[in-house]
């Protein structure tokens, strides 16, 4: 029989290993759904997760991760904050969506003049905009009690009815022949998010995700900020106890998550994305979730889960164009990775003991 | 009635680390009082958990009557006669008395029955308590009452009792007893774990003394001077709390017509508290678990926002200054629930040293962390208050409940406060450590700060405070000298009226 023991104190190794573990698990999982599509699951998972980095076209999909991979870590990282205060920030496309509206739109606004002032102009916008649709939650939250979950995940779908709207009316291109969605940004120097380095797939949102682990992992790990964003999520009543003013907790986590995704939607759109468009938004907001999780809630393995899981985006379209797997396998897939993390995470706390039925 | 109901012999449990129990042997007699005596973490727990079909033993073996004794579970020890009354109560605090009851039995009888009986049994054994009332409106003496009872229903031959008396009044500790001397009469026999040397030399007949799992001695309570059961217990001599005459200084914290609202549905609201503490001194205050005890700590440390002029420091209001504000200006708390009130079970001593003490020890400058001062600090609270722990970076949570008590009181000792409050500062404590933080409590009130000690422990509070209140349903009081207060005058103050008189048979 097995049984599972209480660690006196939660396994630092197993904080580790478990992530390591979930991902092999998923491999393993996922290879028997690609086998069960009638696919050749070693082919599957090789696709997935090789081909990408050490493939035929490498040169062409690695500078993709990192574009993939920065809007994942951006997110990440600011819902990480609030994950670990047990602030529930489930709306992270709506507020990427609203940031990328907002920079855009202050891009198009001064459309065609050239300054150099555009662009932060722009990157202040979205953070703006992602902060404003992050701060709805946070208000409803602090004024009428409300979950800020169901909130959260509600403007998601509001703001997706918005960009529609601005797609296909305010921010439609006067010049692009009735078609829907913005100018291109590609063609307009001073509000482009240009790769920086050619060839690498280095843009600012690489630039701004950086900075985003750096400052995450000090506040986190020197701040008194972050320490008590982790004593309220870990002990509410000692956290009321130490003084920490939760509705300050509330706007703060809120706040600066939607500020994130909001960045993180203004890099997309002015950069690798290039216009509003109805079908800008790919889930990125979503998946961050995963990604927090999977990082442990910790600056650095957000950074590595960020990666895996631009990964499994990348080698997910590979394996769609080249083997034919539907689109819906991929964010099985994803969804696979979550849910075996959340399973083996017993054994961070827990130790698994076997043991015979005692004889009565 | 003089035949053996229960030996014990060669008791043994292991957990991975600790021997809980080696090879404890004992006898308990029908119809007499045995008083299980240890420290905590003396194994007494463990001990009557495996009497209870609890927890199974690695060897030794139990005869009960006569016949091998070797209960799986506690259902088949209830079969044989074996009840056990929990420390901690387990009642549904929205059903009434007679429905709680009926949950604990195998074959509940219809309610009406039951109520009938419950009435019976609580007659007969001169515990009053009516079956149709709410749990979550009895006090903790009547709900123990519904524990007793519901054992008694069972018509048991062993009762076991933990701690029975932590949670009540003097009167009704006082029926609880002649209750327990009416069972034994009968050929009921008791057996009776608790710290409380003086109770134990009162009611009981024989004790076995527990020290680190082993059976270090047995003696005759009436016999034996508290003192020398004390030490048998610790394994040494340790020095009483001494007091030394202090001068009184100004008023320090002034508590002004403190009225609160109830937080929960069974939480009790404070009705115009007034008192006040001058420099130097100790004031006691005692009073039933569940009358404003948590509430009235809340207020205090500035959990729980007030009216501005209710509390006082020095004169200046701060009922609406939240507990950082209080902490700079001197007056620090230590609430009674240590895991998830008072340190956050999952961090690190050291962290826990910066959840208080951030501020007042310079833990932090301009917001950011001093991890090597805040190492330092913690090393300090270790030392001073001899903490049991492997070093500060272990978990809250691994440390037992004495030795992060004391880790508590330390951390909140050490930051010399002008003002502390503590809640039940010994509770589940050791002797020798009780002892180490009462004199720390007197040493921090001879160097001048005033002390507030919510306790339940009338012992504590008499031994240590200068003057004495009680806090009835959220009223507190009047606060008298300790000087010459008889137990029978404190009962009185802790409102032990309701439910005090002993049904007639």
């Amino acid at each position: 029989m097995l049984k599972l023991e209480k660690r006196p104190q939660p396994s630092r190794l197993w904080t580790w290993v478990t992530p390591i573990l979930a991902v092999v698990i998923t491999m393993l999982a996922g290879g028997a759904l690609f086998a069960a599509l009638g696919q050749d699951p070693v082919e599957a998972i090789s696709t997935i997760f090789w081909q990408p980095l050490f493939g035929e076209f490498a040169f062409y999909y690695r500078p993709q991760l990192l574009i993939k991979g920065a809007p994942l870590v951006l997110i990440a990282i600011g819902l990480s904050l609030g994950f670990r205060a047990g602030i529930w920030n489930i709306g992270a496309e709506g507020q990427y969506i609203v940031g990328a509206l907002a920079g855009a739109g202050v891009g198009l606004a001064f459309y065609p003049t050239e300054s150099w002032v555009i662009f932060p102009l722009m990157v202040l916008a979205g953070a703006i905009g992602g902060w404003v649709w992050g701060t709805i939650p946070a208000l409803l939250k602090l004024k009428f009690g409300t979950n800020e979950i169901l909130v959260s995940l509600m403007l998601v779908y509001v703001a997706e009815q918005l960009l529609a709207a601005m797609a296909l009316g305010l921010m439609k291109n006067p010049e692009g022949r009735g078609f829907p969605g913005s100018r291109n940004f590609r063609q307009y120097e001073s509000a482009h998010n240009a790769e920086l380095i050619t060839g690498t797939g280095m843009h600012w949102g690489v630039v701004a995700a950086m900075i985003a682990v750096i400052l995450a992992y000090v506040l986190l790990s020197r701040h008194i900020l972050g320490y008590h964003i982790r004593l309220a999520g870990q002990a509410p009543k000692a956290a009321r106890f130490a003084g920490v003013r939760s509705a300050r907790l509330i706007l703060f986590c809120l706040g600066t998550s939607g500020a994130l995704a909001g960045l993180a939607g203004m890099f997309e759109v002015s950069g690798p994305a290039g216009q509003v468009s109805i079908d800008f938004n790919v889930g990125y907001g979503f998946t961050a979730i995963i990604v927090a999780f999977l990082g442990r809630l910790h600056p650095l393995g957000i950074l590595l889960a960020g990666t895996l899981l631009a990964l499994t985006y990348i080698g997910g379209e590979l394996a769609q164009s080249n083997m034919g797997l539907p689109a819906a396998a991929i964010q099985l897939f994803q969804g696979m990775l979550l849910f075996f993390l959340l399973a083996v995470d017993v054994l961070t706390n827990f130790r698994v003991r076997l043991s015979r039925p005692e004889v009565a | 009635m003089t035949g053996d109901l229960l030996t014990v012999s060669g008791l043994t449990k292991a957990y991975p680390g600790v021997v809980a129990n080696d090879a404890v042997s004992f006898v308990i007699r029908e119809g007499e009082v045995h008083a299980l005596l240890g420290e905590n973490g003396a194994g007494k727990s463990t001990l009557v958990k495996m009497i209870y079909g609890l927890v199974k033993p690695d060897s030794g073996v139990m005869t009960l009557r006569g016949a091998p004794y070797a209960p799986p579970d506690p259902h088949r020890a209830r079969t044989s006669g074996v009840a056990m009354v929990f420390q901690h109560f387990s009642l549904f605090e929205a059903m009434n008395v007679a429905e709680n009851v009926a949950l604990g039995m195998e074959n509940p009888p219809p309610l009406r029955d039951l109520a009938a009986r419950i009435r019976d049994v609580s007659e007969t054994y001169g515990l009053p308590l009516d079956p149709h009332r709410i749990v979550g409106d009895l006090s903790a003496g009547e709900r123990q009452r519904v524990e007793i009872i519901r054992c008694l229903l069972q018509s048991p031959r062993l009762l076991i009792m933990d701690e029975p008396t932590s949670v009540l009044t003097p009167q009704e500790v006082g029926i609880l007893f002649q209750t327990l001397r009416k069972l034994t009469a009968e050929g009921v026999a008791i057996l009776y774990i608790s710290h409380k040397l003086e109770e134990i030399r009162a009611l009981c007949d024989h004790a076995t003394i527990l020290r680190q799992g082993r059976n270090v001695g047995t003696c005759v309570p009436r016999d034996t001077p508290a003192r020398a059961m004390a030490e048998m217990m610790v394994g040494s001599a340790f020095a009483a709390p001494a007091r030394t005459d202090r001068e009184m200084g100004a008023v320090a914290l002034e508590v002004a017509d403190l009225s609160v609202a109830a937080t929960g549905q069974f939480g009790t609201s404070l009705r115009a508290v007034t008192f006040a503490v001058r420099a130097g001194e100790v004031l006691g205050i005692g009073g039933v678990a569940g009358n404003g005890q948590d509430e009235l700590l809340a207020a205090l440390s500035g959990e729980m926002p007030v009216a501005a002029g209710a509390v006082r420091l020095w004169g200046e209001p701060i009922g609406q200054m939240g507990p950082a504000a209080r902490r700079v200006l001197g007056l620090l708390t230590a609430p009674e629930e240590r895991l998830g009130h008072a340190a956050a079970p999952d961090m690190s001593l050291t962290e826990n040293a910066i959840l208080t003490a951030a501020a007042r020890e310079h833990l932090m400058h301009r917001g950011f962390l001093r991890w090597g001062a805040a190492e330092a600090f913690t090393r300090r609270i270790i030392s001073a208050f001899d903490v049991r722990t492997p070093g500060p970076s272990t978990a809250a949570r691994a440390l037992s409940g004495g030795n992060l008590q004391k880790f508590v009181i330390g951390r909140e000792v050490l930051q010399r406060p002008e003002v502390l409050v503590v809640n039940q500062p010994t509770w589940g404590v050791d002797a020798a450590a009780a002892a180490a933080i009462r004199q720390a409590l007197l040493d921090l009130a001879a160097g001048g700060a005033a002390v507030i000690c919510i306790s339940q422990d009338l012992d504590e509070l008499m031994e240590i405070s200068d003057r004495f209140g009680a806090l009835n349903e959220g009223r507190l009081s009047e606060i008298q000298s300790t000087h010459g207060l008889s137990v029978e005058a404190v009962g009185l103050m802790m409102g032990g009226a309701h439910g005090m008189e002993v049904a007639h048979v």
